[in-house]
């Protein structure tokens, strides 16, 4: 879609999506939100910013495919459950920690692999689409 | 800790073949997950010396969080499932399918044992509907991974018996969840005790048609031989392996820890059903004339046999089931990797189209002949003990009609086997056979060999194995310990 105004749109918003979708992702510790809610925010900010300048320039934003993403967030929620095994409890059991007056666990982590997978998962699949409609068009 | 870790072994697997982009590295990944696997069952196996093991998933005790329960039936199957896979993954080690490997095949097979490991490890009801969710969604996309014309064809009838399936099962625990308040089964088993017969049968009858349909039992097998034969070879000999026998558990568990109570109608209902299995698949079997249709009847057919010792529903007969179970999960396993080598070497599945492989092949001949007889149930192997042992029981509880259909079957299987024997091996091949790739199949028939040598080693040391289904068997039939072990106190 070439359309000036959405390409500029498109950057700023890039960015405040993102940001955003990361807010969600840490506001869910306690309250609404999550790696589910931010990771959808995200899938967003990438799907705007292909639909504005091209699949091609979306995927160069991102640090790894979207596959290995998928992969990588299973990683770290599996991690985040061994943590209660490590620590002579139950898997997935809930491990607090504080860190600098900030009272951490092992939740936010299992949160981030959420996010990183459903982040992975979408965008594979809205790649995939935008391709499929390129090859027909 | 123990329970637990049949279920990370695989994920830890899969997500690693996920992670590491290299093909090579995802096989030999592949190979050390099942061979770890194995490792897991066994130990998960020996702990249970000490009594049912328990794990409550994140500190949440029962009946509120979600509890992993093994007792021998889970143990034993998640071991088998562990054989099986080690065999699937070394077979596939030698499959050069460089596009179904990119697309994540490895990754699918371990994230489906993760399911399948995870519905015969949980202890709540609605979590057993979690892991049929997560290994059907895995064997849909391995289904029609690659996307021939003939594997969508089959997985779109295997996608929508599936989900007909899972419906059925969900509203089956919505009303149990309505009707008790629990999820939990151990707390189910408690409680169901309480409703009223009419409404308790009329549930059992909804799990029976759920179950039934993912383990492919008459009527409703039909899905099986339509999307089986359909995948490659590996893919289909882990989904005959495995799949089937996961509904098969669900039912055992289900029929004997919950619906216990109007056993003359729901057990005779089973009865009847396995009876009708074991002959229409065998019939059936005769009828067709490619390899991995056959199987795929045989299949069904000998579902009815687990089936018919939960029917039965005796010490003697659920010991059968189990061991038949075990037995067939191997047995079952191999011939389709056998057929996968017999196309490859013979050049097509079809029985007109082959012939004369045994004079190229004297070996295919013996590992195609030793996992036949065990599903025939021929003395010396394994499937000979587990038809013993249904038949003893049967004969024990006078239910004459159904000893003579499995005996009968036994005798369709032995012909069946011995109709693709003949057609394949000894047959004169047909003119226009070219002469295909006859080397390096060995690697290849490591995996089978192992199977098969198995089989036969359960069949002349059959005593430790029939020991463990007994204990199982005993377990299943007194679901207070089973009980006890996941709630803590005795009710």
């Amino acid at each position: 879609m070439n359309t000036l105004i959405l390409q500029t749109t498109s950057r700023f918003l890039f960015t405040l999506l993102l940001l955003l979708s990361i807010f969600l992702l840490l506001r869910g510790h306690n309250e609404p939100g999550g790696g589910f809610i931010g990771a959808l925010v995200a899938v967003g900010a990438y799907a705007l910013y292909a639909l504005a300048h091209g699949l091609s320039a979306a995927r160069q934003l991102l640090p790894l495919p979207p596959l290995r993403l998928v992969g990588l967030g299973l990683l770290i929620a599996l991690l985040s459950g061994l943590v209660g095994l490590l620590n002579q409890q139950p898997f997935m059991t809930g491990v607090w920690f504080k860190v600098l007056g900030l009272k951490l666990g092992t939740p936010v982590i299992f949160d981030i692999g959420v996010y990183l997978t459903v982040f992975g998962a979408l965008l594979s699949a809205i790649f995939a689409l935008e391709e499929s409609a390129k090859e027909v068009r | 800790m123990s329970v637990i870790l049949p279920l990370l072994v695989p994920l830890t697997t899969a997500i690693l073949c996920l992670v590491v982009p290299y093909r090579t590295a995802q096989r030999y990944l592949s190979l050390a997950g099942a061979l770890a696997l194995l490792a897991a069952g066994l130990y998960l196996l020996t702990q249970l010396e000490d009594g049912i093991q328990v794990m409550q998933m994140g500190n949440w005790p029962a009946p509120f969080g979600i509890t992993f329960v093994a007792d021998h039936l889970s143990a034993l199957l998640v071991l088998v499932t562990g054989v099986v896979a080690v065999a699937v993954t070394l077979y596939a080690l030698e499959e050069n399918d460089a596009p179904r490997e990119r697309q994540g095949y490895h990754a699918l097979v371990h994230f489906l044992l993760v399911g399948v490991n995870g519905a015969f490890l949980t202890g709540d009801i609605f979590n057993l509907y979690v892991w049929f969710e997560v290994l059907l969604i895995s064997s849909f996309v391995l289904m029609v991974l690659g996307a021939e014309r003939a594997q969508l064809s089959g997985g779109v009838k295997y996608f929508a018996v599936s989900l007909l399936s899972s419906i059925l099962f969900l509203s089956a625990v919505g009303l149990l969840y309505g009707a008790t308040g629990a999820l939990n089964l151990a707390d189910l088993a408690t409680r169901v005790e309480a409703l009223a017969p009419g409404l308790r049968s009329a549930l059992a009858m909804l799990f029976l048609v759920a179950f039934g349909l993912k383990a492919a039992v008459f009527p409703f097998f039909f899905w099986l031989p339509a999307s089986y034969p359909a995948p490659p070879v590996t893919i289909s000999a882990l989904f005959a392996g495995l799949l089937t026998k996961v509904g098969v558990y669900a039912l055992i568990r289900v029929f004997t820890l919950l619906f216990t109570y109007e056993t003359a109608f729901t057990h005779q209902v089973i009865l009847w059903v396995a009876g009708l299995t074991l002959l229409v698949g065998a019939l059936l079997a005769l009828a067709q004339g490619e390899l991995r249709r056959i199987l795929s009847f045989q299949l069904v057919s000998h579902i009815g046999y687990m089936l018919m010792g939960l029917g039965l529903l005796s010490p003697l007969a659920l010991t059968g089931s189990v061991f038949y179970a075990l037995n067939h999960m191997l047995v079952i396993s191999a011939l389709f990797l056998v057929a996968g080598l017999i196309q490859r070497l013979g050049g097509s599945g079809v029985l007109v189209r082959l012939g004369g492989l045994y004079r190229q092949q004297p070996w295919l001949a013996v590992w195609f002949l030793l996992p036949a007889f065990s599903l025939a149930g021929l003395p010396p192997f394994s499937g000979f003990w587990a038809k013993f042992t249904l038949a003893a029981a049967g004969l024990e509880a006078g239910q004459y009609g159904i000893v003579a259909v499995a005996l009968l079957v036994g005798l369709l299987t032995l012909l069946s086997m011995g109709i693709v024997f003949a057609e394949a091996f000894w047959k004169e091949p047909p003119k226009a056979s070219a002469n295909l790739e006859a080397r390096g199949w060995a690697a290849q028939a490591l995996p089978i060999a192992l199977l098969a040598l198995l089989a036969l080693g359960l069949g002349l040391w059959a005593e430790p194995l029939l020991r463990l289904s007994q204990k199982a068997a005993l377990e299943l039939l007194e679901p207070s310990g089973y009980i006890q072990a996941v709630l803590g106190v005795s009710r």
